[in-house]
């Protein structure tokens, strides 16, 4: 082979080809490889127990690094109907904040020193659902991790100069997240799906959090921070059996009275116009639509996933291929269903320039239409259905990715089991099974929604558009 | 546990190979990785690297727009490609079946891609609408990578937009695109990595089918873009539209990690006893002792530590209240690094980061993305893949004189200094 020796230009930059010379060759285009023999994942040793607290345990040996996973859910939803006068939310994200601050035994520095000694950082996050502590650590460590655990769900003390300072610090990150558009769209979604429900509550407000007391934080922890309906899960570089043995001895001293708060189900989401909320100012708008779907376990589901993809769950979708691809209205357009214990919400994000935010809502909503209308080929179907299977196994090929995926399924009571026979289930979805999936869904008058941006802006044409409620 | 198997080798076009077989799961991953990042666009043509890694996914020879995309997902596979200061990437992870599928991608966009005025303007399109998403409607945009190199740097390639002004990105034209491929995307100006579950056999013959016939072409001189250190301390401020409270970055330079990896490390390791967990120095000091800032981080690089050859950065940033003037920040800062210079810190304080460091490599190593990327940003920056397997060491062989040295030479006569303030707070301190 040879070099070929351009000539240099006047800049000192070599003589190039021109674009059509540079997009040919001589033999001109080659066939697509076909896709050779699939070699089918290790069969995983593991063991899903529940122990004599309640404690679901899930412990799966996964070997490929010399570390383990660890990830605890305790359900933790707001027992009132209704957030409005509720301080829950407020008492949760200073009890997460502060959960790793201090026990007996332990101050917040000796937890950190502790841990980062075996190589391990621990998070405590609450949501609307749930408490979730979760890290990673060398393999060799996993028993200091466990105690530490152990310390903190037993005996956390919430020393009052930590909580003090959590609570100045927690208002400040509530500003500081809530400057953000995208969690502005959520809360705005939120809110106008769910309403007062506490799963719509995802932050407290700042004077909520200022009147948090150390007192109440601690009282939380002891009547909500229980094992009986909480699992955790790990995964790694583990003997799955005697791990479970080891978790019974070291977490069998956190018990408690009743069953951690399951989050109660949530009002259907009811069809109907856009809500546009003003934020001036913004050069983008964020486009946030939904509907209702169904849980994981529903018949009907592996089909509505398969439709999904189609419409917006890939960049191989009808929807990024319109909106960005065609039109360059945006640069993140996608579709994901949402689980929660009892249900699935559809949901449609899309973030584009304030000048094009009224075309782009047109075609996010013409896509549901031809969704039902026009429904997904032979081919879109099995695109979808081959990414659907070969992401799974892509998704859960680490130790991470793996153990994320099973606390989110354990969450919605589903097992390991689920997980393995996903595929098969995929595989038998017929195209008359994702039409009607299509239709019945993805039906534009099942939506409602909500967009962020500067009315000033987008009322003129949003208003023209119609389906909008103006501020 | 034995270092991972790694094998090299070199096409005749130039095409440098690592292959890192590894059969614990039936994944693989497939990466190209060029010599070329936004350091190396010209003057009146900010974002172009970026803008150019865009159109590599638009179609080639083979391939019609869309095809791409579909042929990596359709094979259940996940792409992406980012624009580094001194690279550019593309990978596609993949069930291993997929294998020759993606590199047939790689090979037929590396050949011929397909570059076509329509698709210029498309994705000129979607770059604007991803630095309004990244960038400018949402708070602390770009901060500190976009806004702090105008202030630690003086020349253009360092000192620039990668993500490109709107004006420079529309004034693109498909020649500038001809050019910049023909001169930056030659085979011999690229490693190929392929990670994963395969045979080194089946892999080779698969990459000299797919690449081999790619022609050689001339590759560019890499030019240096040293300059010195600034002389004094330099300061900007910078008003942000949506930010609620104040924000400030303060920029050193540090060694040439390639030339000077070890001593480029002991600030890798110096950044840990900073701000990696509520042990360390200014956690425990700014946010829990004195309460004057919300968060805190240190850390090298602007895109994180080994992204990038000299000269590269030591970056501080903080968001603190509006009440906090931002000299009290910075004078706390600059109390505990000369602490650390006079009196180094504990071999626990060490111990701690250098296990925190062998964790998150391992994790890394587990993720094939993370781990066919690492592979081939470190052959190509470093000549060394194998590189990624041998920090955790080298990391754990920094000493605690080391780490005060790197402390002492964070001066305040050499060093840059970002105010971010907020619009609706307005004024400045």
């Amino acid at each position: 082979m040879t070099t070929q020796s351009p000539t240099l230009d006047s800049a000192g930059r070599s003589a190039h080809r021109s674009a059509e010379d540079i997009g040919r060759t001589e033999q001109g285009p080659r066939p697509l490889p076909e896709l050779s023999e699939q070699r089918a994942p290790a069969d995983l040793s593991t063991v899903d127990t529940t122990i004599a607290n309640g404690l679901r345990v899930v412990a799966v040996r996964r070997a490929s690094v010399p570390m383990v996973e660890v990830r605890l859910r305790v359900p933790f939803a707001d027992p009132a109907p209704s957030s409005v006068g509720s301080q829950h939310s407020a008492w949760g994200e200073v009890l997460a904040n502060t959960i790793l601050t201090g026990t007996a035994t332990r101050d917040r520095v000796a937890i950190d020193t502790e841990l980062a000694l075996v190589g391990s950082e621990l998070d405590a996050v609450v949501d609307p659902e749930r408490l979730s502590i979760s890290g990673s650590v060398l393999a060799a460590g996993l028993g200091t991790v466990l105690d530490v655990v152990r310390d903190v769900l037993t005996g956390a003390t919430y020393p009052a100069d930590e909580v003090d300072r959590e609570r100045d610090r927690l208002v400040e990150r509530i500003a500081l997240a809530r400057s953000q558009p995208n969690v502005i769209a959520r809360e705005a979604l939120q809110k106008h799906l769910y309403g007062d429900h506490p799963f719509a509550k995802e932050m407290p407000e700042a004077d909520e959090v200022a009147r948090v007391t150390r007192d109440e934080v601690a009282a939380l922890h002891a009547r909500a921070v229980l094992p009986k309906g909480s699992v955790l899960v790990l995964v790694g570089d583990i003997d799955p059996d005697t791990i479970v043995g080891t978790v019974e001895s070291v977490l069998g001293s956190w018990t408690g009275e009743g069953t951690a708060v399951t989050i109660s189900p949530l009002p259907q989401v009811t069809p109907g116009d856009v809500l546009l909320v003003h934020r001036p100012g913004a050069v983008q708008s964020q486009i946030r639509l939904a509907a209702r779907a169904l849980e994981r376990t529903d018949p009907k589901y592996p089909a509505l996933q398969l439709a999904n993809l189609v419409y917006g769950g890939f960049f191989s979708s009808r929807l990024v291929e319109n909106i960005r691809e065609d039109k360059g209205y945006t640069y993140s357009a996608r579709s994901h269903p949402e689980f929660t214990p009892h249900g699935a919400t559809l949901m449609v994000d899309a973030d584009t320039a304030s000048d094009v935010t009224a075309a782009a809502l047109l075609e996010t909503r013409y896509e549901l239409a031809r969704l039902g209308l026009v429904p997904p080929s032979e081919e879109e179907v099995e695109v979808a259905r081959r990414y659907a299977i070969g992401s799974l196994l892509t998704a859960t090929s680490s130790q991470g990715g793996l153990a994320s995926f099973l606390v989110s399924l354990a969450g919605l009571g589903l097992d390991l089991d689920w997980f393995v026979a996903h595929p098969e289930r995929l595989e038998k979805v017929t195209v008359e099974e994702v039409a009607a999936a299509a239709l019945e869904f993805f039906a534009p008058t099942a939506f409602t929604g909500v967009l962020v941006g500067d009315a000033d802006k987008l009322a003129p044409q949003l208003k023209a558009l119609g389906g909008v409620k103006l501020p | 546990m034995a270092l991972p198997e790694l094998h090299r080798f070199t096409l005749p076009n130039g095409l440098r190979v690592v292959l890192a077989p590894d059969t614990s799961a039936p994944v693989v991953g497939v990466s190209v990785h060029y010599d070329v990042g936004f350091r190396s666009e010209p003057e009146g043509r900010t974002g172009f690297a970026h803008l150019f890694e865009h159109l590599m996914f638009q179609g080639s020879e083979s391939l019609e727009k869309l095809a791409h995309f579909r042929h990596v997902q359709s094979s259940g596979g996940t792409f992406n490609g980012s624009t580094h200061p001194d690279y550019t990437d593309y990978y596609e992870v993949l069930p291993s079946a997929a294998l020759e599928r993606a590199l047939f991608l790689e090979a037929d966009r590396m050949r011929a891609p397909k570059i076509t005025q329509e698709n210029l303007n498309n994705q000129i399109d979607v770059v604007k609408e991803e630095i309004r998403l990244n960038v400018l409607n949402r708070p602390y945009g770009g901060f500190p990578w976009i806004l702090l190199p105008p202030v630690l740097f003086k020349t253009f390639p360092n000192a620039h937009n990668g993500y490109g002004d709107f004006t420079d990105l529309e004034n693109a034209t498909v020649e500038d695109c001809a050019a910049f491929f023909d001169t930056y995307y030659a085979p011999g100006n690229a490693v190929l990595t392929v990670a994963g579950d395969f045979t080194v056999e089946g892999a080779t013959a698969l990459v000299e089918k797919h690449f081999g016939d790619v022609p050689a072409r001339t590759v560019p001189p890499r030019p240096s873009f040293a300059e010195e250190p600034p002389k004094g301390e330099v300061r900007s401020e910078h008003t942000d539209p949506h930010a609620p409270f104040p924000a400030v970055a303060i920029g050193y330079r540090v060694p040439d990690p390639v030339a000077e990896l070890d001593a480029y490390l002991a600030y890798l390791v110096l950044a840990g006893v900073l701000t990696d967990g509520d042990g360390s120095r200014l956690q425990q000091r700014l946010v829990h002792r004195d309460a004057i800032v919300t968060d805190i981080n240190a850390g090298c690089g602007l895109f994180g530590p080994l992204e990038a050859r000299d000269p590269d950065s030591f970056t501080i940033t903080a968001i603190h209240a509006p009440d906090v003037p931002v000299e009290r920040v910075v004078a706390a800062l600059d109390e505990e690094l000369q602490l650390l210079a006079e009196q180094p810190p504990t071999a626990e304080e060490l111990a701690k980061v250098t296990a925190r460091w062998a964790s998150t490599m391992h994790r890394e190593h587990d993720r094939l993305t993370n781990r066919t990327l690492g592979l081939g940003s470190a052959e190509l920056l470093f000549g060394r893949a194998e590189l990624i397997h041998e920090l955790p060491e080298r990391i754990a062989a920094v000493t605690v004189d080391e780490v005060a040295a790197a402390a002492k030479a964070l001066r305040p006569d050499s060093r840059a200094i970002l105010i971010v303030n907020p619009a609706n707070a307005g004024g400045t301190e």
